[in-house]
């Protein structure tokens, strides 16, 4: 059976994340897209953690016999990685699309530079 | 014809096919109106064939999502000085013969914020598939009970806006799926929006952005979106101009 201050914690922490998430977005220092996964994360953690028979027939199902909490560090991992690799994937697409700016900018810098070279030609 | 400086913006991707048609319809109907096509990371050459239309085209150069494009469009019309902007989508579901209708409210000075909607009056011949008609009765309920005023189409695309409605959305306009959070964003900033009735056509190409997938994604940020929105603070814009 999960220690009851185990559970409290646990609960508790997941209130916090959550109420961190929420204050962020709030503060527009996080985007709603980005905001999601990490929302699930707190709503799951706090679930198993405020519902004790849940948690102890899921640990039973995935033969944890010793000590069911660590299904929730099990848990919070898979939901850290899943974020990590959701980040992967934003990081990757950022780095494209930062390098197609910085190409943008330089072929515009030229074209600007040479449009004030001949300010008589007629555009197009 | 009114000499309102009046911009219409066409968020486009990927519709080559249909938006030289968009481009010449909105100028037949209104040819004091300036088109400016926001091209959104296109690689079927949108941009080219809606310049050769005569549009002013803004090109992203990758895909930023139609919050973003139509954004761009509102930037636009803020610092060039247009009084009024009309948005239209680039795909032609937005019938431009209804512009008039849409534009009434802002002439008559009754509004800052009008929006077409497929459902107003009860009448138009949308009907929806039951999922999306389902969708759109909640954030239409959601809507009006965080905004304090009856709407009935939230996720209509088909907008006029005057000076005080581009000055707030060129400032703050959410990025992905933007409509519903852009209505209630204009109620709680003291906004006045009307609604008018109008018809939509069907799509002519391209399909809806809107996929099975991406519904459930839809569906939590929105929802996430509008409860953030409505426990945040907004300067009273509306009152500015009053």
């Amino acid at each position: 059976m999960t220690p009851l201050r185990v559970s409290i914690a646990g609960a508790v922490a997941s209130i916090l994340l959550l109420l961190v998430v929420l204050e962020l977005i709030r503060g527009r220092r996080l985007k709603e897209r980005y905001a999601l996964l990490w929302l699930a994360t707190g709503l799951v953690l706090l679930v198993l953690s405020a519902w004790r028979d849940g948690l102890n027939t899921i640990a039973g199902w995935l033969g944890v016999e010793t000590y069911p909490p660590a299904v929730l560090f099990a848990v919070a991992i898979l939901f850290v990685l899943l974020v990590l690799l959701h980040y992967s994937t934003v990081l990757s697409r950022l780095t494209d699309e930062n390098v197609d700016l910085a190409q943008r900018i330089a072929l515009l810098e030229e074209r600007v530079a040479r449009v004030l070279r001949e300010p008589t030609e007629p555009e197009g | 014809m009114s000499a309102v400086r009046t911009v219409a913006i066409v968020p486009a991707r990927n519709e080559a096919a249909a938006i030289g048609r968009v481009v010449d319809e909105i100028r037949a109907h209104h040819p004091s109106f300036d088109v400016v096509v926001v091209d959104d990371g296109s690689s079927d050459g949108t941009g080219d064939v809606a310049r050769a239309h005569g549009a002013v085209v803004l090109r992203l150069p990758f895909n930023v999502g139609i919050g973003g494009a139509v954004q761009t469009g509102l930037r636009y019309a803020l610092e060039e000085g247009y009084e009024r902007a009309v948005r239209l989508d680039g795909d032609g579901q937005h019938d431009a013969s209804q512009l008039g209708r849409l534009l009434a409210p802002l002439e008559r000075g009754e509004a800052d914020v009008v929006v077409g909607s497929r459902f107003v009056d009860g009448g138009g011949s949308y009907r929806p598939p039951f999922a999306r008609r389902a969708g759109i009765r909640v954030f239409a309920g959601l809507v009006s009970l965080l905004g304090g005023q009856r709407v009935t189409d939230t996720t209509s695309g088909f907008v006029a806006l005057d000076r005080t409605g581009i000055k707030l959305f060129a400032a703050e306009y959410p990025h992905d799926y933007p409509e519903v959070e852009a209505t209630l964003v204009a109620l709680r900033s003291g906004l006045r929006l009307a609604q008018v009735q109008v018809e939509m056509r069907e799509r002519e190409t391209g399909s809806s952005s809107i996929t099975f997938v991406r519904s459930l994604y839809y569906l939590a940020k929105v929802t996430l979106a509008l409860l953030v929105a409505s426990l945040r603070r907004y300067p009273r814009a509306g009152e500015a101009r009053r």
